[in-house]
């Protein structure tokens, strides 16, 4: 359904002696209808700009990127054509609070979804589909509706995000570090909802993440980002197993576990 | 034997805020027993806006406002055994008798914090002179050394500048740093949260070391992560909204947590392990109160799948629910005996 071929991003630094940062360098993947991937690594890996150059974000410098068959940076060209794209390719971020304009009510998320797809807010099939999203997402309607970002918690802006998935039914999510600002006892609720979407309506999720935690819960298959490459790919089981890249063995190894003490401090 | 260098007994300090024309009272830490025995790694575990770091504040009797001390008391036993109330030292008494040679906090922003354009050597003048007015640079030196050497460091780095450290020794030279004055406790406040996975394992490391060769005698490690807490502590405490809900050895609560809220903690992380798989994700429905207006009884009963009326109408005390193993609920009933 994606694919991702040969994609690099360079960024050019320095006024006089100019530098030349690959910060993705040459990377392949794809990701199939239905399947949850991560791509992990630590800061500076390559794995946001990854994000942001499948959303159509920032140009790649070579490389193409496929979506359904359409090469995302040369086949898309019109403002129609865009929209249609970010409306089957929707991404979840990090800060669910700088997603939302504080000085609108958090309603406007979902009246936006509405109108991308042609439904009238404020007609009878608007305001139900308003309503069974919130309901999908386990909101309650006078929780939330008529509130502003601020007076919501980070699990509940994060789920209304996801009730706006809901709403627009994408294809593909790419989920950048959705539950790494939110309080560990209320992480769940938004990993799961990701994880029905999936389930319910075969909708694929790329996941963003530094969390080799949430990427072995979570994925079909983990792709290991070191340096802007990937540098490991596998399912979780063979990834925590048996890893091979030296990068990949120092994750794994030290990443606290709840279950056993670290053996080697 | 064990001997206890810190206790807390019923303390309690809120934030005070303008709101208007009122006062708004934020119960931060309400109420809250506690002991840090020697030679032991204390863990602390709570999430945002549980107490966590007010209670670390007030361990060492940093209090100043919008924060304040209501009641309760901060004992440090002396090194010659003797009793020192903190909470009735002035903050001068503190700053020149208490902290930096008896316990010294490494708050959650310092593991980052070198000033880049000093040499160490300048940084551990500062700190020293903020101590002793007339101390002498050869003094500086020596003790720069000794707490750098002590932690693996080579005695050269005393002339480099931070940014030529790599990051796991930059978090070594802080730590050196903070316990150059040789504090008998560190209380660490998320130390690890904003490091990279690799240099996280080297501060925990380094901590254990800290301890193990006697450069501290006791550490409390505070931190979001029950992970983490669980690589480093011996003991463990966790807290919400304010006051804590259970206590006890780290083994005992990781494999038997008792209070409910521990328990949907410890469902809700996601490690890379096969438990966490075959256990499951859960989470905990609902969000902490708002601590200007705590519910009544317990304050984890809004969230609590095992609410009771006496939870919405009583607070419940700790009591020893199994050996060394504290929980304050009431699913546990006048079983146990209150707490000594």
């Amino acid at each position: 359904m994606l694919e991702v071929k040969d994609l690099t991003k360079i960024y050019e630094a320095g006024f006089i002696f100019r530098r030349r940062i690959p910060a993705v360098n040459g990377i392949s993947f794809y990701v199939r209808r239905g399947e949850i991937i991560s791509l992990v690594g630590e800061s500076g890996s390559g794995k946001t700009t990854t994000a942001k150059i499948i959303l159509r974000l920032v140009p790649p410098t070579s490389g193409s990127i496929v979506f359904e068959g359409k090469d995302v940076w040369r086949d898309l060209r019109t403002q129609e054509e865009l929209k249609e794209y970010w409306r089957r390719v929707h991404a979840v971020f990090q800060d669910p609070y700088s997603s939302y304009n504080p000085f609108h009510k958090v309603d406007r998320v979902l009246i936006q979804a509405l109108k991308l797809i042609g439904i009238d807010p404020k007609s009878g099939e608007g305001k139900l589909t308003i309503e069974e999203a919130l309901k999908y997402v386990g909101l309650n309607p006078e929780e939330v509706l008529g509130r502003y970002p601020h007076q919501l918690s980070g699990g509940q802006r994060q789920r209304l995000m996801i009730a706006r998935c809901w709403i627009l039914k994408p294809k593909l999510i790419i989920a950048d570090e959705p539950v790494s600002m939110i309080d560990a006892s209320m992480r769940g609720s938004v990993v799961k909802l990701l994880e029905s979407l999936r389930n319910d309506y075969k909708t694929s999720i790329i996941f963003i993440t530094h969390d080799m935690g949430l990427a072995y819960y979570i994925s079909d298959r983990i792709l290991v980002m070191y340096k802007g490459k990937i540098v490991e790919e596998g399912p979780p089981d063979k990834i925590l197993e048996r890893p091979e890249h030296k990068y990949t063995k120092e994750l794994v190894e030290n990443v606290p576990t709840l279950y056993r003490k670290w053996s080697d401090i | 034997m064990v001997e206890e260098i810190l206790r807390l007994s019923g303390v309690k300090a809120y934030y005070y805020q303008n709101v208007g024309k009122g006062l708004k009272e934020i119960k931060a830490v309400d109420g809250v027993d506690l002991t840090i025995y020697s030679g032991e790694v204390l863990g602390i575990v709570g999430e945002s806006g549980s107490g966590k770091s007010t209670l670390a504040n007030v361990m060492m009797m940093n209090v100043s406002p919008p924060l304040r001390f209501i009641e309760g008391e901060v004992v440090l036993r002396g090194r010659d055994g003797a009793k020192i109330h903190l909470e009735k030292m002035s903050r001068d008494d503190l700053r020149k008798k208490i902290w930096g040679t008896e316990m010294t906090l490494v708050p959650q922003a310092a593991m980052n914090a070198l000033m880049p354009t000093l040499r160490l050597r300048r940084i551990a003048r500062d700190i020293l002179r903020s101590h002793f007015d007339d101390i002498g640079d050869d003094m500086v030196v020596e003790l720069a050394v000794k707490a750098l050497t002590s932690l693996g460091l080579p005695a050269d780095v005393i002339d480099r500048y931070p940014f030529e450290l790599s990051g796991g020794m930059r978090q070594r030279a802080v730590l050196a740093m903070a316990t150059i004055l040789r504090p008998r406790i560190l209380i660490a406040d998320e130390p690890t949260s904003a490091l990279d996975v690799s240099t996280q394992k080297v501060v925990v490391k380094t901590m254990i070391d800290m301890k193990s060769k006697g450069i501290i005698e006791a550490l409390a490690f505070i931190s979001h992560d029950i992970a983490t807490v669980r690589q480093i502590a011996d003991r463990m405490i966790v807290m919400y909204a304010g006051k804590i809900v259970e206590l006890g050895r780290v083994e005992d609560i990781i494999k038997n947590p008792l209070h409910p809220y521990t328990k949907g903690l410890i469902e809700s992380v996601l490690t890379p392990e096969p438990e966490v798989r075959r256990r499951g994700l859960r989470f905990i429905p609902g969000f902490p109160p708002d601590l200007s207006n705590p519910p009544p009884g317990c304050r984890f009963h809004p969230r609590c799948p095992f609410a009771m009326e006496v939870c919405r109408r009583d607070e419940p005390r700790m009591i020893e629910a199994e050996n060394g193993h504290y929980v304050a609920c009431w699913l546990y009933p006048g079983g146990g005996h209150a707490r000594g």
